[in-house]
């Protein structure tokens, strides 16, 4: 019960890094090790960081694809509805549905919600906005994280979690600094 | 020159020219851009340079404000020219945005590594351009705040937009075009609004970027999925870019006046917009570079390159001049020919001349290495190049609008000042936005310079 409690402070162990190439080894052995809720984090994408962690691929191009359906389909449906069904007009007398007229704003969009749903649909998925963050309270990972350091936090809610581990395994493969992460 | 070593042009040398000066790392990069945001005063200059800006926006102001009190008789337009500077000074704005666009999404689409240092501001001037020439549709209207009636909305009247005009195509693409442009620099700018959140003092400046950052904190699986979103957004605004100039030039080729019923113009127009905005991009860069000692981000290489793609499209447009004139008189249609001849001899030829010599003869100088190297040469060019695409416009709304059919039908066009100050006014606005930018905005992207920070390390082991 005391355990319990006392984990549901900690979000995890936080060890930081000089090079990306020893945050990718460090993540390549927490798995090795055994560790699955961990996470790197980089000051620019790290080519390799991702398959060295285990990411799956993501959903963000499906969520694109079917914005951009969206919009293709929608924004020819709405024209055909408007210059067939709702308000005819006879111009030059071509036919109401003059398809090949209708091509240029289909195309538009499609590519506006294409775009929309990517920019949306990624900001969703990661949880943006998001004001608050445990690993904040680490005064070293506010400081470097989004400048010149690399990270790799193994998250309290690993089953194999224990904090004294967790932070002798970082030492372990070269972290700088190992700092608890405390979420209150 | 002593034996033995190469020549300084040499092409061995030019292979070495670096995309970054060597020496840098993540802290030096971050810190360097960030300082020009965050530490770094607003000099002199700046102030002298906003506030000459500022000034320049008041004029526009004045203008918009007797051109709605007034209406469009202020202008220069009259019955056969109802287009003048309005069109002329909206394709214009149009076209210089879209070098913005091509730089980052298909120069990232390229994989060329040189666009890094100069994409954020290059889209900052896309949104600014786009912004500007927004302005222009909207007052040629004569009344703007009826300007809704083009969007698709049910009203009480019961009618829609004609989807088979080529100016409501023309009002989704610019708008759609100006929309995904934004997202894209957003996009673009979370990870540098985090680094400004993280590395800003004063209480204010932690809340705004911190707000606009929206938390970001680089976890592995919030950039794997930002680069699925970055990658996709380069891969849209790409065909995209292409249709914006596209619609905007059937706005021209659709109707069936001689010197623009031509199926030649969507190339031509595309070219001429990418031509344009690169000249508009090296306007921007020189004195940026100049201004906050970015001489190791913006090298050589970068205004060189640049100059590269000037002479290109340039190339292009020449061939789009002679295409035209060509098949006037190929042709043989008698309003066509008549309409090179007014363009050669008729009472405008002298802006056609102009154009000439500012967007085919000059440009040709970018042949030598001498020029494409000298800065304060490629900076006057630049500008010639600007001038010379604003009197292509010209020529083409003005001289086929005051010659068309029928002699009963011809007429004059000469603006006015108001038409002037509108077109300065919006100069104004766009430096004075690009002036507001390079102080409260990172004009490099942080992120992709430690990016390349760490790949040409690389290179190097």
């Amino acid at each position: 019960m005391t355990t319990h409690l006392h984990r549901s402070h900690i979000y995890g162990v936080l060890g930081e890094f000089e090079t990306e190439h020893q945050l990718i080894r460090a993540a390549e052995k927490a798995r090795d090790a055994g560790y699955r809720r961990i996470e790197g984090y980089a000051p620019f994408p790290v080519e390799g960081l991702s398959e060295a962690l285990g990411l799956k691929r993501n959903i963000v191009p499906l969520i694109t694809l079917i914005g951009g359906l969206c919009g293709g389909l929608g924004g020819f449906g709405f024209q055909y509805w408007v210059n067939v069904i709702a308000y005819p007009l006879n111009i030059g007398g071509r036919p109401f549905n003059s398809w090949p007229a209708f091509i240029p704003v289909t195309f538009e969009l499609t590519v506006l919600g294409a775009a929309l749903s990517a920019v949306f649909g990624m900001l969703a998925l990661n949880g943006l906005p998001q004001p608050y963050h445990p690993l904040f309270n680490v005064e070293r990972f506010a400081k470097h994280a989004t400048s010149d350091r690399f990270f790799l936090c193994i998250e309290a809610r690993d089953k194999k979690f224990n904090l004294a581990e967790a932070a002798r395994f970082l030492q372990g493969v070269d972290a700088r600094h190992v700092s608890e992460v405390r979420d209150d | 020159m002593s034996a033995g070593e190469p020549p300084i042009n040499s092409p061995e040398i030019r292979r070495l020219s670096p995309v970054i000066e060597p020496g840098h790392t993540y802290a030096t990069v971050t810190d360097k851009i960030s300082a020009i945001v965050l530490t770094r005063p607003a000099s002199l200059g700046w102030f002298a340079g906003f506030t000459v800006a500022f000034g320049v926006v008041m004029m526009l102001t004045i203008a918009l404000a007797w051109l709605i009190i007034k209406g469009v008789g202020i202008w220069g337009i009259n019955v056969p020219i109802g287009w003048g500077f309005a069109i002329v000074n909206f394709v214009w704005w149009i076209g210089i945005g879209h070098a913005g666009t091509l730089i980052s999404a298909i120069l990232f689409l390229l994989n060329q590594k040189w666009r890094t240092s100069i994409n954020r501001f290059a889209e900052a001037m896309t949104l600014f351009a786009v912004a500007c020439a927004g302005i222009f549709p909207l007052i040629h209207t004569g009344r703007p705040w009826m300007a809704f009636y083009m969007f698709p909305y049910p009203s009480t009247m019961g009618i829609w937009p004609q989807f088979r005009s080529p100016l409501i195509w023309d009002v989704f693409a610019v708008s759609t075009y100006g929309t995904v442009s934004l997202l894209f620099w957003f996009v673009g700018l979370i990870p540098d609004l985090a680094t400004l959140r993280d590395r800003a003092v004063s209480k204010p400046k932690q809340i705004i970027y911190g707000t606009l950052a929206m938390g970001w904190r680089g976890s592995a699986r919030h950039w794997q999925r930002y680069q699925s979103a970055y990658l996709l957004l380069a891969g849209l605004a790409t065909p995209l870019v292409l249709s914006v100039h596209t619609v905007v030039s059937f706005d021209f080729a659709i109707a069936i006046v001689p010197g623009w019923h031509t199926t030649i113009f969507p190339p031509y127009f595309v070219a001429g917009a990418i031509y344009s905005g690169f000249a508009m991009v090296l306007t921007i860069a020189i004195p940026l570079r100049k201004a906050y000692d970015l001489e190791d981000f913006i090298t050589m290489r970068h205004l060189e390159n640049m100059a590269m793609v000037m002479l290109a499209t340039g190339l292009i447009v020449a061939y789009g001049y002679f295409f035209e004139f060509f098949m006037s008189m190929y042709s043989g249609n008698k309003f066509d020919v008549f309409l090179v001849q007014q363009r050669l001899h008729g009472p405008y030829n002298h802006y056609y001349f102009a154009l000439i010599l500012c967007n085919i003869l000059t440009p040709q100088l970018l042949w030598f290495q001498k020029i494409r190297t000298n800065v304060p040469m490629l900076f006057v060019m630049s500008i010639i190049i600007n001038i010379g695409m604003w009197l292509e416009r010209f020529v083409i709304v003005v001289i086929s609008l005051t010659r068309d059919f029928m002699p009963s039908a011809w007429g004059r066009y000469s603006a006015t000042v108001w038409d002037y100050m509108t077109f300065v006014g919006t100069m104004g606005l766009f430096v004075m936005l690009l002036f507001l930018f390079v102080r409260v905005l990172p004009a490099i992207s942080i992120a992709e310079m430690r990016e390349l920070v760490s790949e040409t390390s690389e290179e190097h082991k």
